[in-house]
């Protein structure tokens, strides 16, 4: 899918709902953090609510270089690499308690593993099986509506 | 027929143009002897008598598509897909197979079976989803990483991911039988598309040897036209050569078989003059360079591009395209934006010159910078036996030798190229009044032209002004380029038309909208092989 600014927000939107939400549901329990599992749960969907949230101001600043490729195009692998700036970003802001609603510390390894297992998830999502369910996404630069 | 049940026909369905049995043949009865009466071909619309007078029999059906190539072939296959059933639709064409005239075309212009084609792993006329793509079937069926980690780190790491000719080929096999596609196709040669009084259209088609002519009208609510590339041009001086020395020997176009000029080669060695920057010329030099040194040749080629292209080019900073030694560099036909990005969507929103401009910026003749030609062409120019030049060809004649001599016009003044054998790609197209079918749509059905001056197509696909209430005429491919959508004469661009097309047809009630729920079902049928 080659992206326009509309359907990269539509897209990441709803992949870390759907895609993410469902590894955060099920990864959480078997992080090695010690915390209470509902202590677990709030601060593993607000990384996500973070990973959305900044992620429409990433997806700007993709978009912006985007324009220097003749293509126009975001090629596959700058999808996953992306994970890497995001990812150094929420765990600054985690670290300095800059995220709201995070009970007590969350740990480094919990963050890592949810958040790579969650990129990496959104991110196969959306170079294949995302276009079996909608046959137009990719024909509209990812936009669903 | 396997099909997803009752609830799959479209309930508010009401064709009018449709007999009692959806494909039903009526005897010509007329008086006529079957063929075309001077006021058939004299009046732009027809009535049921005045076919029936002359003769010619009838065939009711609700949609036909025209061509039977790729085009017709995606969308059928959407359609199948939409619920319609086989005894609705009919494919009139002159071909046996979808994949015929492509494979033809390119297998002379060096891409048989075992090589790669110009085309995205996502773009499968075999799988409307393009899931899963080329790659991860190659690496399933080859049991291998390389094609996956090919897409992952194209194009930047390694060239874009293409597949193999014969993959697409084997592809197409499997889904044809999947949708029966042979018990649509109805073999012959398409004469006229006629707008029929009461609404929809009779569409005559002459079966192969029918002798004296005797025609079939299919008589149909929908007209899908996909007749593919009008024809071939030659340049104007390789035309006249061809002409007044009738020497189609030395004088070839890559998109004819040439095989001739390789087999000449490796018995005695030569001077080749390539014409032509595109995916073709790239193709010819690869095989001239492949057989060089596999055959250890002397073989010198000469290469003459019309519009040299030394380096990036375009008009500022955000539209610059890569370029050098001749050849203007692009992945695949377009910017790969054209297919569902921000050129998709910029395109939608232009009209007349402003459309026409930004075709001319994104197109032009372009092949892509892969790694094994850049090699060849090194290694050539390191050598001495690949030369190339810029400049325009005023005449061509043969030398007593039996060479053929073209004299160029250049930037430092003419020159003169003799070679044993001058391969034409340039590909010119011919203009789309050279097809019998659409000069009579021009002329008879209201149909009119493009910005660019090919049909002129809605957003929908319909063809505009041909409208014949309720019917509709939808063209799609190389015919209609120039239109809101400009990837059209391709794999990907022709699904995306087959995908306008059928959410018409949902909107008109031909068929089922295809929303998530049917297309994961039908996803499923395709993956385990059973009709949709």
């Amino acid at each position: 899918m080659v992206p326009t600014l509309n359907g990269r927000i539509q897209t990441r939107i709803l992949l870390l709902a759907v895609v993410g939400g469902l590894i955060t549901l099920i990864i959480v329990p078997v992080l090695p953090g010690s915390a209470p599992l509902g202590d677990k749960y709030q601060n593993g969907f607000l990384v996500l609510l973070s990973v959305a949230v900044l992620g429409v101001l990433w997806e700007l600043l993709y978009h912006l270089l985007m324009q220097w490729r003749w293509e126009k195009d975001w090629p596959t692998l700058f999808g996953l690499v992306e994970g890497i700036p995001e990812g150094v970003l929420i765990w600054v802001l985690l670290s300095a308690g800059a995220i709201p609603g995070i009970v007590g510390k969350v740990s480094g390894a919990d963050f890592l593993i949810q958040f790579i297992l969650v990129w990496l998830g959104v991110w196969l999502a959306a170079n294949g099986p995302m276009r079996v369910p909608f046959i137009r996404w990719r024909f509209r630069g990812g936009r669903l509506v | 027929m396997v099909t997803d049940g009752s609830s799959d026909r479209p309930h508010e369905a009401a064709p009018t143009i449709v007999a009692p049995s959806p494909v039903q043949q009526a005897g010509g009865g007329g008086s006529g002897g079957g063929d075309l009466t001077q006021e058939l071909l004299t009046s732009d619309w027809w009535s049921d008598a005045l076919v029936a007078a002359a003769g010619i029999p009838v065939v009711d059906v609700p949609f036909v598509t025209l061509g039977g190539g790729i085009g017709s072939f995606v969308t059928v296959d959407y359609l199948r897909i939409a619920g319609v059933p086989t005894d609705r639709m009919r494919v009139l064409s002159d071909i046996d197979f979808p994949w015929q005239t492509y494979e033809y075309l390119t297998k002379v212009s060096q891409i048989p079976r075992p090589e790669r084609i110009r085309s995205d792993s996502a773009s499968r006329p075999d799988n409307i989803w393009g899931f899963p793509s080329y790659a991860v079937a190659e690496a399933i069926r080859d049991k291998s990483l390389a094609p996956l980690w090919q897409v992952l780190v194209e194009p930047i790491w390694a060239d874009y991911y293409t597949p193999r000719a014969g993959m697409v080929f084997e592809g197409l096999e499997r889904e044809s039988k999947r949708i029966r596609y042979a018990d649509m196709l109805v073999n012959g040669q398409v004469r006229m598309v006629r707008r029929r009084q009461g609404g929809g259209y009779f569409t005559i088609l002459t079966p192969p040897d029918a002798k004296p002519a005797r025609r079939v009208a299919f008589r149909s609510q929908f007209v899908h036209i996909a007749v593919g590339y009008p024809g071939l041009k030659f340049l104007p001086e390789l035309q006249a050569f061809r002409t007044e020395h009738q020497d189609f020997y030395h004088v070839v176009s890559a998109y004819e078989d040439h095989e001739h000029v390789y087999d000449r080669l490796r018995v005695k060695p030569g001077v080749v003059l390539v014409r032509g920057g595109g995916i073709v010329s790239s193709r010819v030099l690869q095989r001239l360079m492949d057989d060089r040194a596999n055959y250890q040749l002397s073989t010198q080629i000469v290469h003459l591009f019309r519009t040299y292209v030394s380096g990036p080019h375009g008009p500022n900073q955000w539209m610059r395209r890569k370029g050098g030694n001749g050849f203007a560099y692009q992945g695949f036909n377009y910017p790969k934006s054209v297919w569902g990005g921000q050129l998709k969507a910029k395109m939608r929103r232009l009209e007349g010159e402003q459309r026409a401009t930004e075709y001319k910026l994104m197109g032009g003749t372009n092949t892509p910078w892969r790694r094994r030609w850049q090699r060849q062409m090194n290694q050539g120019r390191a050598e001495g036996w690949y030369r190339t030049m810029a400049g325009t060809v005023e005449q061509m004649k043969v030398r007593d030798d039996g060479m053929v001599v073209s004299m160029v016009k250049t930037g430092q003044g003419p020159g003169e190229i003799a070679a044993d054998f001058v391969i034409d790609c340039t590909g010119l197209e011919a203009d789309i009044a050279e097809h019998r079918v659409l000069a009579d749509l021009l002329e008879h059905s209201g149909a009119g032209r493009n910005p660019v001056g090919r049909l002129d197509v809605e957003r929908t696909f319909e063809l505009r002004g041909t409208s014949s209430a309720p019917g509709v005429i939808y063209a799609s491919g190389a015919a209609t380029l120039g239109g809101y959508f400009p990837g059209v004469d391709t794999f990907l661009g022709l699904q995306i038309a087959a995908q306008e097309i059928t959410d018409d047809l949902a909107r008109r009630g031909f068929c089922r909208k295809i929303g998530p729920g049917r297309s994961v079902r039908q996803w499923l049928r395709w993956a385990t092989n059973r009709q949709p």
